[in-house]
Parts: structure tokens; sequence; C-alpha cells
């Protein structure tokens, strides 16, 4: 028996943080289950009802019955896709030359990424009408677009150079060492590398535009997106079709979550099979 | 500067061979910055100067350097802006403390005392209300908490309260809302900051003979300041300004500086009135954030991006 023996690492722990944190987790839960449940609720009128009168799956049969539901989804996503792809575009250049290079303004051009993601909503909102107002450009998709990608750069920004400071410099290197010029460097060795970020940057703009009611509302002109409509909707009284496309949206975006969970995973699995066969 | 044009003069064509060396990160970063300073930042100053303007809805407005709409809005106005704003910060102020004191000790489970395997889950369990719209999940608080909502009416059967208690339309349910819509954005950096504590510094403090509570405050807490002030940063300047939770949770009496923004601007159409009043909450926000930064925050705010 040695003299010094090592005490225990994990001591007697009280299970309070435990259970903070899951009544934490099942507190914040309870709209998710409203909604579901009450997707399924055959209520009597076409208006969400607090009366649960029986299962049915009525209101996803009759998804497009409401009018403008349907449109106001449509538009929602394409103003997501456009818009997080035009940010993905032009925001991982800029997200490259701030963690690849070392630049004179290279400070201010971070403040404005930070005071962009930083900024409050309504401000945004209200000074991007004031905007287009003295401008003179009429508030409608294109003013939708122009804003949504004007907040996404700078998710994107964060999430690629995250990405890029995980990422070995050196094999960028190798590749200009051995005589490939910056575009091959790129197209061969940066951006295969850099994927996975860009995914997630994706689809976190994604996420941002395809939620945004605050900045959207300023700004749509007679457009109306999935959350305006919501929104509209919301001081009447919800049609279930509503929660239909919240759950439709919720099952999706949790497929997405896990399978990039699971594609990491197996990467990560794979990386290490490879390493155990390249030591031993 | 002199010695580059001095090394420009003696060789010939190394001008185009500095510039080619030193422009690719501007060339990269043209379009992203072009955009965001057209789209986010001119659009903040034509605001300041939207609200200079004078006129009415029907007639259109004319810039007239009307500085007195200021002090309009907070001295002879028939509506108490005033109040608004104060009314605003308090709720935003309380919802940050909140989500802290809520935040603190589920990052503090994740950080320390949960498997690495099972981190990523628990905070994508965090992040679970992200994954339904914003709009729909604070509309079905307002269903839950409504007066025939289930909460209210279990209460009043169970005589735990009486028949004109009432959740929805209070500040109680704003600044939960609140609370509820912006907890991830403290629990993210405050795990992050936990995250890259070495747990050899905690060992230390108990080699030491720091008891718990010591080793919390002594070393995990200082720690873990610059992510408690990312998140206050998030948190206080998104919840002073949303309009949603107090539209949707709230009633007559929780009308916050937000909804004021949104009705003086899309409703009543005083465009100059509504540039004002965002023009002043951003000010306000930006004071009392470099005054928070130069109290409490060493870290570089580059840090946090």
């Amino acid at each position: 028996m040695s003299l010094v023996t090592r005490q225990p690492e994990r001591t007697r722990r009280s299970p309070w943080l435990a259970v903070f944190y899951w009544l934490v987790i099942v507190v914040t839960s309870v709209p998710i289950f409203v909604m579901v449940l009450y997707s399924f609720n055959n209520a009597p009128t076409s208006r969400i009802t607090f009366a649960w009168n029986g299962f049915t799956t009525y209101w996803y049969r009759n998804l497009g019955q409401v009018n403008g539901l349907t449109h106001a989804f449509i538009v929602s996503i394409e103003v997501a896709v456009i818009s997080s792809l035009i940010s993905v575009v032009i925001g991982t250049p800029l997200a490259m030359a701030l963690g690849r290079y070392k630049f004179w303004g290279m400070g201010s051009i971070t403040a404005i990424v930070f005071a962009d993601i930083a900024a409050p909503a309504i401000v945004v909102g209200a000074a991007s009408l004031s905007f287009f107002l003295s401008i003179n450009l009429n508030t409608g998709l294109l003013t939708i677009l122009i804003a949504h990608v004007a907040f996404n750069v700078a998710y994107v920004v964060v999430v690629v150079r995250a990405r890029l400071s995980g990422m070995d410099q050196s094999i960028e290197d190798a590749a200009r060492d051995l005589g490939a010029n910056p575009l091959v460097t790129f197209y061969r060795v940066t951006l295969p590398l850099l994927w996975p970020g860009l995914l997630a940057a994706f689809l976190l703009a994604f996420a941002m535009s395809i939620d945004d009611y605050v900045i959207t509302s300023f700004i749509a002109g007679s457009t109306v997106t999935f959350p305006l409509f919501v929104y509209g909707a919301a001081k009447v009284g919800l049609p279930p079709q509503v929660l239909c496309f919240g759950t439709l949206i919720f099952v999706v975006g949790l497929l997405l979550a896990f399978g990039n969970g699971f594609l990491n995973r197996r990467h990560l699995v794979q990386r290490a099979d490879t390493e155990d066969s390249l030591t031993h | 500067m002199t010695t580059i044009q001095a090394r420009i003069a003696k060789e010939p064509g190394s001008l185009r061979r500095w510039v080619s060396r030193h422009s690719p990160p501007y060339w990269l970063s043209l379009v992203g910055v072009g955009w965001m300073v057209l789209f986010f930042l001119i659009p903040l100053i034509s605001g300041l100067i939207v609200s200079l303007e004078t006129g009415n809805p029907v007639k259109g407005y004319t810039l007239t350097w009307n500085w007195h709409i200021y002090s309009q809005i907070f001295v002879h106005s028939d509506i108490p802006y005033t109040t608004f704003f104060i009314r605003s910060l308090i709720y935003g102020g309380s919802a940050t403390i909140l989500c802290i004191l809520i935040a603190y000790p589920m990052a503090y489970y994740i950080a320390f005392r949960v498997s690495p395997r099972w981190k990523n889950s628990l905070l994508l369990l965090v992040l679970i209300s992200f994954f339904i719209s914003f709009v729909i999940r604070t509309d079905m608080w307002a269903f839950v908490l409504a007066d025939q909502g289930i909460v209210v009416t279990t209460l009043r059967h169970l005589h735990l309260v009486s028949a004109n208690f009432h959740i929805l339309g209070t500040a109680g349910a704003v600044i939960g809302g609140d609370v509820y819509n912006n907890l991830a954005f403290m629990v993210l950096p405050i795990y992050v900051a936990l995250e890259r504590i070495d747990v050899r510094i905690l060992e230390a403090a108990r080699d030491l003979y720091a008891n718990s509570r010591q080793t919390f405050l002594k070393t995990v807490l200082p720690l873990s300041r610059a992510g408690i002030f990312a998140g206050v940063l998030l948190v206080f300047i998104s919840t002073v300004g949303d309009p949603v939770n107090s539209a949707l949770l709230g009633g007559a009496n929780t009308y916050t500086i937000g909804q004021a923004i949104q009705d003086a601007y899309l409703n009543n159409q005083q465009f100059n009135v509504a540039a004002a009043l965002s023009t002043m909450l951003m000010l306000m926000l930006g004071v009392i954030m470099f005054i928070y930064a130069r109290i409490f925050g060493t870290e570089n705010i580059e840090n946090l991006v």
C-alpha cells in the first residue's frame, strides 16, 4: 500500500444540479408538448380551443385549408434558403480573411460583425425601414431578403471562422509548398475541410431567417412570412394548422440535428480507427 | 510607410508585389463587409436622420433637423414614453438576472458533472425550444397560462388562488417569457467558459484545502466571468427591445418600448417619433453596455465573436 493515497476523483455529490437541470428542461418543453398535442385536437372550430375533444389527424390532412398560411410558409422557406445561400457565399470569404490573415481594419470588421449580432432586432428593423424609406425602395420580398442577409452574414462569419480556427493550417501550407496556387488550394484542400462548417453556418442562417419576426415585421410591406402570419393569427386564436406546420418544422429540425450529430460521431469513430491502424 | 515607399522606389515592380501580398484579405472581405455597412451600419445612421424630419403621414416627411423631437418624446408627450423605457429596462434587467441564476447551474452541470459523450446531447436539449418557431412557442405559453388555460384553472380548482388571479397580462408573464426565450443564450457562453477551465486548477484549490464553496467562489466563478459577460450582453439587449413577449404574454400595463416603436412606425406612421425612440433605445443600451463592460468585462470583445 502506498503512503499517498489519491482521493477519489468524484466524492459524494448531491443530485440537486441534475434535478434542477431536468426540471428546467421539462418546463421549457411545455410549449412543444402543447403544440404537438393540440395539433391533433379534434377542435369543433377552426381556432385552437382549450378543451380536449379527442384525437384527429384532420388538420394535417387539411394543411392547405387556411387562407394564406401555406403561401406564407412557402415565402418563408424561399427567403430562408436564398438569404442563407447568399450569406454563406459572401460570409465565407470574410471569415477566411479574418481567420487566415492579419490586416489593418480587422478590429473594425470584427466590431461590425459583433454589433450585427448584438444589435436589438427592434432597432435594426426600425432603422432598416428608415433606410429603405429614405432611398425610396418599396418594402417587400426584396427588402426582406436584403435585411435577412445583413443579419445572417454575421452568424455565418462566426461559425465558419470557428471551424477555420479548428482546422490544421499546415495542410494548406503543404499544398502551397507543393505548388498549388491559392485557388487550387482553396478548392482541393480548404473547401473540403470547411464543408461541415459551411453546412452548420447555412443551417444556423436558415433557422434565424425562418424564425425572424421583429425585423421582418418592419420591412415586409404587403408580403407575409410564416412568423408574420402566426403573429397576426395569434391575436384572434391560431388555426390548428399553424400547430401542424410548427410540429412538422420541429420534427424536421430534430432529424437534421440528430443526423448531423450522427454523421459527426461516425466521422470521429472512423478517424479514431484510422489513427488506431496507423499506430499499431 | 516611408520605408515601403523607399523600397518601392528602389525596386521596380515591387509595388505590384506588395499590393498582391497584402490585398487578399481586403478582396475576401469586400462583399461581406460592404453588405453589412450598406444594409446594417448606414441604416442605423439613417434612423437618426429620419428622427430629425418633420411632417405627417399624409404629406410626407422632410429633413428639418428637428432636434426637439428628443425632448418632445420624453417631456411634452401625450404618450408616456419615459415610462415605457423604464419598464423595458426593468423587464430586461430582471430577465437577465433570472437567466444567470437559472443558466449557471445548468451550464455547470453539463460542464463538470456529465461524461463527455453526453455533453452534446444535453446542450441540444437546452436548445430544444429553438426547434419551434419563436412566435408559436411564445403563443403556446399564452395558451397554457391563459385564464381558461390548464395552469390557472388547475390552481383555481385546488383553491390555491382566488378567482381573480391571472398570470397572462402580468409583468411576471412577460419577464417569464423573456427568460424562456433567451435562456439558451446564457447557458451556451457560460458553458463554453466553464469548459475552458483546466480541471487541475480546481484540484489544486482542493489540495490547498479550499472547501467546495471557496473553490467555486475563488476559482470557478472568476474564470467563467467572460461567459457571464457575453450572456448578459446578448440577453439584456434582446429582452429590453423585444416587442413580442410583452404583446403576446402581457396586457395594457406591460406595454414596452419595443411595442411603442412598432406601433409608432407601423400603425401610426409617425416615422420621426419611431426613429427617435429607436435611436434613443440604441444609445441607452450602448451606454449601459459600455459602463457594464468597463466595470465587469476586462476581456477583449473579439474573444466573444
